[in-house]
């Protein structure tokens, strides 16, 4: 998908948690990612994120290394 | 299932059925037991005897007009109406002596000096309580000679019409000619022994008030609307309740009077929307005469509208394809060939994908429309046999963040109660859902509930006919601005925690108190007051207030929602804040509260119990979870894959992008339905392998290489879910048209695929969900028919099924208060494109259109309108009737306007039921922060005058045009 959206959508879902009371938002928007993203769509998010990321909220680019590796 | 034939045991035993202490009473001899407040007619039916009536039917309240059910009763002078007369205790009946047969035969007498005598040629021979009662109460002669009368038109003292043949005479100002105007039943004047019921119906079942009795004594008639209107012209909505309802031939479906009088009837489950209405399929041979509403149907109660009882023809249009058809590329004509040839050829692509560009290359989308059994197939494929979790559903476009923000409050993916709850509702929330419209035979129950006092409150940028119709208004109407939903639920909460109106034992008993706590702290600060939120929802915050403290203080509280509330970038949080209104003020487990999803499909839910979601195999159990794997994987005999699949948006955009090649599309028509429509053309237009599984050659087809024909619902055994978790019977009435039933087909496809399916009935089917699915595990097609239908969950526990959901504790346990932050989408309006398009259904049309336009149903609804304030219209040029150019920075398309205030000033709205409007180029590629639901319901556009349709809609025609060249199969 393009960049953009991909961006749009993984701010989106930060975007709630970050609203969210308790602890560990970072750790429940992962899980999201984790439980609804298909591995080419995390695949994408993550290498995003290691190509730096532009346009994507902290807390999507502070969760890379609790988004589940694709195994394929 | 072929037992299930007439004679069925649905009587019509009078007068409605009453609830209340049981009274004993004497009956021809016969001692019978009633509850208080029935009739002496019912009760007499409950003895097994049947008091001869005409004007009384069960579906209405007893009128004591036709005077024919009169009985004597020991102790009490005269000779009382049966139907209008309640049972006391030992009060002793009888409903046959010299007395009251007299009075029966002077009554059938009179009836029959006014009535033409065509009995055999009459097209309700056979069907006409006129004539059966003539002869229950042995009307054998009629003294009258010729008079003043309604029925000969030549003023002759012709006794018939065809008695009139020939004659000429000084014509019968008296006399009306029949209304043909109504495409699907005919009002015969002539006919009419003006016992009301129609009118009767209109009002009390259906809720419209469109017919009327005009004029007294001989010259009473019944009148549609005004005295100029005909049905058409009326404010009728063809719900059929009043054919139903009329004991002659006045009001009569056309094709009986085409067919013939039905011999034989089957039951089953329409396959419109997500209420589920049961039906009798009356048929002739294999030949569908007409659809009845089913009194013993659970969701509708006997009712019934224009869809469902009469918009059938589309499963014998001369669209439908039966042939299977091939093509090498889209731009070739399709070659029509033999199942084998076709099966083969999607089996040998699908497979030369996989082995090209790996396993996760391929996926499915199961239909909505179709069975839990085909359904359930269908993933099964997926995830079994192309060995990856690639399914979707058309769920995704509408309730998908039902299922999420359900699942995260409350635990369960569904609607918490059944339709019946709502006579029980004190004050009702509509928000996001036109139920007149998309909904009606539930609208009908919700409106006879709200003229017996409910209090109703409207959230919704137009004003929908519930605000205000026949007998009916909103005591609050919230004409929120599209987009602004959590806002506006924010605020409601607000007001009902900062005002102490929440029902703190409740949430101290069911809920998470710590998390309320939290969640009370959110919704009290001061910017999401109604104050502070009116600028941004354009709802002023009084009446805002008002309808907080009238839901939470109004006694049983329900929230009846549909896609306007889950179509958003906010959808899921939407619903999250309704499941919180509902916790706050205590209205969960009983009947007359709860949270009430309207579904659109009429198998949505079952579709998504079914497993059709890419990361969830049936029962809402996400894949990840290895035990639930081992369940499926045991019985299948597979390895299933713990990664989540792709969503249909993800699909396409995986295609676009070269990974996703290869689709089998059951029963959707993505090109049309879905948002955004050059992305979705250009993503099929990507893939190298499409089968569309459908009944005709949909938009979705123009880009298919395989094309599988499908059955309509009247071809098939299986099972609809509805919104209220309903399991119904589908029975097949008819061989499928094309040689297979749509499960048949899709085990077909796996069998050519290498796998080793061997269904022989949909029965083996539901057996493997039962064993597989836990909140399935009591369903089988035995239990099924036993008791008429089941609502999920059904296991040890439940073992007829839960009607009620959440009733001592939730699902999760405790119930979860989640916190609404109101985030504004991103489609903003701006100087390019000032207003905002919110989108929505009509009656007479369905979804996409593919059924409903190819019926009559197109005399209401023939193209594709866009509501426009007259304001708007005004500085815009704009006329009535104009085309207009609709433009959002997706894409343009025209259509014609039509100037209404039902929408506000800087709103534009319409439907998306004809192909070529495409108001899909227009929607936008936002979705629902968790689920990917479209936000149909929120685009910035720009309307302007135009000429006629725009490139783009020539340009899709053309190839529509090209796309569907079919050449002759090959000899």
């Amino acid at each position: 998908m393009s960049p953009e959206k991909m961006v749009t959508m993984a701010n989106q879902i930060a975007t709630f948690f970050e609203t969210q009371p308790g602890e560990d938002q970072l750790g429940r928007f992962a899980d999201h990612i984790n439980d609804f993203w298909e591995p080419r769509m995390r695949r994408q998010l993550l290498d995003y994120i290691a190509a730096g990321g532009e346009g994507l909220k902290p807390m999507v680019t502070d969760a890379a290394d609790r988004i589940a590796e694709p195994a394929e | 299932m072929k037992d299930f034939i007439i004679p069925w045991n649905d009587p019509d035993m009078g007068t409605p059925a009453k609830t209340g202490a049981p009274v004993t009473l004497t009956i021809d001899g016969a001692a019978v037991t009633v509850p208080e407040g029935t009739s002496v007619m019912r009760a007499a039916y409950e003895a097994g005897i049947a008091v001869p009536k005409l004007c009384a039917t069960d579906s209405v309240e007893a009128f004591g007009s036709c005077r024919l059910c009169v009985v004597e009763i020991e102790g009490r002078r005269g000779t009382p109406a049966s139907c209008t007369t309640p049972v006391s205790e030992g009060m002793v009946v009888h409903t046959q002596s010299s007395k009251v047969q007299k009075i029966r035969k002077g009554v059938m007498e009179l009836y029959i000096s006014d009535h033409p005598l065509d009995c055999l040629t009459c097209s309700a021979n056979g069907d006409c309580e006129l004539q059966d009662m003539a002869g229950a109460v042995g009307l054998r002669d009629v003294r009258y000679t010729p008079g003043e009368n309604h029925y000969d038109p030549t003023g002759t003292g012709a006794l018939s019409a065809a008695d009139a043949k020939g004659r000429e005479g000084p014509g019968n100002f008296r006399y009306i000619p029949k209304d043909e105007s109504n495409p699907y039943f005919t009002y015969d004047p002539s006919k009419c022994i003006v016992c009301s019921r129609c009118v009767r119906a209109c009002e009390e079942v259906q809720g419209t008030f469109a017919l009327t009795i005009e004029g007294r004594g001989f010259e009473s008639r019944v009148s549609a609307g005004g005295a100029v209107d005909d049905f058409l012209s009326s404010d009728c909505v063809s719900c059929g309740a009043c054919v139903q309802a009329c004991p002659t031939a006045t009001l009569q479906e056309k094709s009986v009077a085409e067919l013939g009088t039905p011999t034989r009837s089957v039951v089953t489950t329409c396959a419109y929307c997500g209420v589920g209405c049961s039906f009798k399929a009356e048929m002739n041979g294999d030949q569908l005469v007409r659809m009845v509403p089913y009194k013993n149907g659970k969701a509708n109660r006997g009712h019934s509208c224009v869809k469902g009882r009469f918009a059938y023809g589309y499963a014998s249009h001369q669209d439908r394809i039966t042939s299977p058809m091939i093509r090498e590329s889209i731009d070739e004509p399709w070659r029509e060939v033999s199942w084998d040839e076709a099966l083969n050829f999607a089996a040998g692509r699908l497979k030369g994908i996989q082995e090209k560009y790996g396993r996760k290359s391929v996926g499915v989308i199961t239909s909505s429309r179709c069975t839990n059994e085909e359904t359930f197939l269908v993933q099964k494929l997926a995830r079994g046999v192309f060995m990856n979790n690639n399914t979707d559903t058309c769920a995704r476009v509408c309730h998908s963040p039902t299922g999420y923000g359900l699942g995260q409050t409350f635990g369960t993916s569904a609607g918490t109660q059944d339709f019946d709850s709502v006579e029980h509702t004190d004050v009702v929330i509509v928000i996001g859902a036109n139920p007149t419209d998309g909904h009606p035979v539930f609208a009908s129950r919700l409106k006879k509930r709200l003229r017996a006092g409910a209090k109703l409150i409207v959230i919704d940028p137009r004003r929908i006919d519930l605000v205000k119709s026949a007998h009916v208004e909103a005591a609050h109407h919230l004409p929120l601005r599209p987009g602004t939903n959590v806002a506006v639920v924010t605020a409601l909460a607000h007001v009902i925690v900062s005002e102490g109106l929440m029902d703190e034992d409740f949430i101290r008993e069911r809920c998470d108190w710590n998390e309320f706590l939290e969640y009370a702290e959110f919704v009290k600060q001061e910017r999401h007051s109604p104050e502070a939120t009116e600028m941004l929802t354009g709802v002023p915050a009084e009446t805002l207030r008002e309808a907080a403290r009238t839901f939470a203080r109004g006694g049983n509280g329900a929230i009846y929602y549909g896609l306007g509330v889950t179509e958003h970038s906010q959808g899921s949080t939407t619903v999250m804040g309704i499941a919180n209104l509902a916790m706050l003020t205590g209205n969960i487990g009983r009947p007359g509260v709860g949270v009430n999803p309207l579904r659109g499909q009429n198998n949505v839910q079952g579709s998504c119990d079914m497993g059709s979601f890419p990361h969830e195999l049936p029962g809402y159990r996400h894949v990840k979870l290895p035990e639930v794997r081992e369940t499926f994987e045991a019985a299948w005999g597979v390895t299933i894959d713990p990664e989540p699949g792709l969503r249909i948006p993800n699909m396409l955009d995986a295609a676009v992008d070269g990974t996703f090649k290869g689709l089998y599309c059951q029963g959707e028509d993505i090109l049309q339905s879905d948002p955004d429509t050059k992305h979705v053309a250009a993503g099929l237009a990507a893939m190298e392998c499409v089968i569309v599984h459908d009944l005709f050659l949909n938009e979705t087809a123009n880009y298919a290489h395989v094309f599988l024909p499908g059955s309509s619902f009247l071809e098939k055994d299986g099972t609809f879910t509805n919104a209220e978790r309903r399991i119904n019977m589908v029975r097949r009435v008819m061989a499928p048209k094309a040689g297979y039933a749509d499960w048949e087909v899709t085990q077909l496809l796996a069998q050519a695929m290498g796998a080793d399916w061997n269904y022989t009935h949909p029965r083996e089917i539901m057996a493997e969900i039962a064993a597989t699915t836990p909140s399935f595990a009591g369903v089988t097609y035995e239990r099924i028919n036993e008791l008429g239908s089941i609502q999920w969950p059904c296991n040890d526990s439940a073992p007829e099924g839960t009607p009620l959901m959440h009733v001592d504790e939730f699902k999760r346990g405790k119930g979860r208060f989640m916190i609404t932050e109101y985030v504004a989408t991103d489609e903003k309006t701006g100087p390019r494109f000032p207003l905002l398009l919110t989108t929505g259904r009509i009656l007479s049309q369905y979804n996409v259109g593919a059924q409903t336009r190819r019926t009559a149903n197109s005399t209401w609804h023939e193209q594709d309108l866009l509501e426009i304030h007259p304001h708007d219209a005004e500085v815009r040029g704009v006329n009535e009737g104009d085309f207009v150019k609709l433009a959002s920075r997706s894409g343009e398309t025209t259509l014609r306007a039509t100037i209404t205030d039902r929408v506000s000033p800087g709103v534009v709205y319409t439907t998306f039921h004809h192909p070529d409007t495409q108001a899909n180029v227009i929607t936008t590629d936002f979705s629902d922060w968790a689920t990917n639901c479209p936000e149909y319901k929120v685009t910035a556009v720009q309307v302007s005058p135009s000429n006629g349709p725009t490139d783009w809609q020539e340009r899709y025609s053309e190839q529509a045009a090209q796309s569907r060249r079919i050449l002759p199969a090959a000899e």
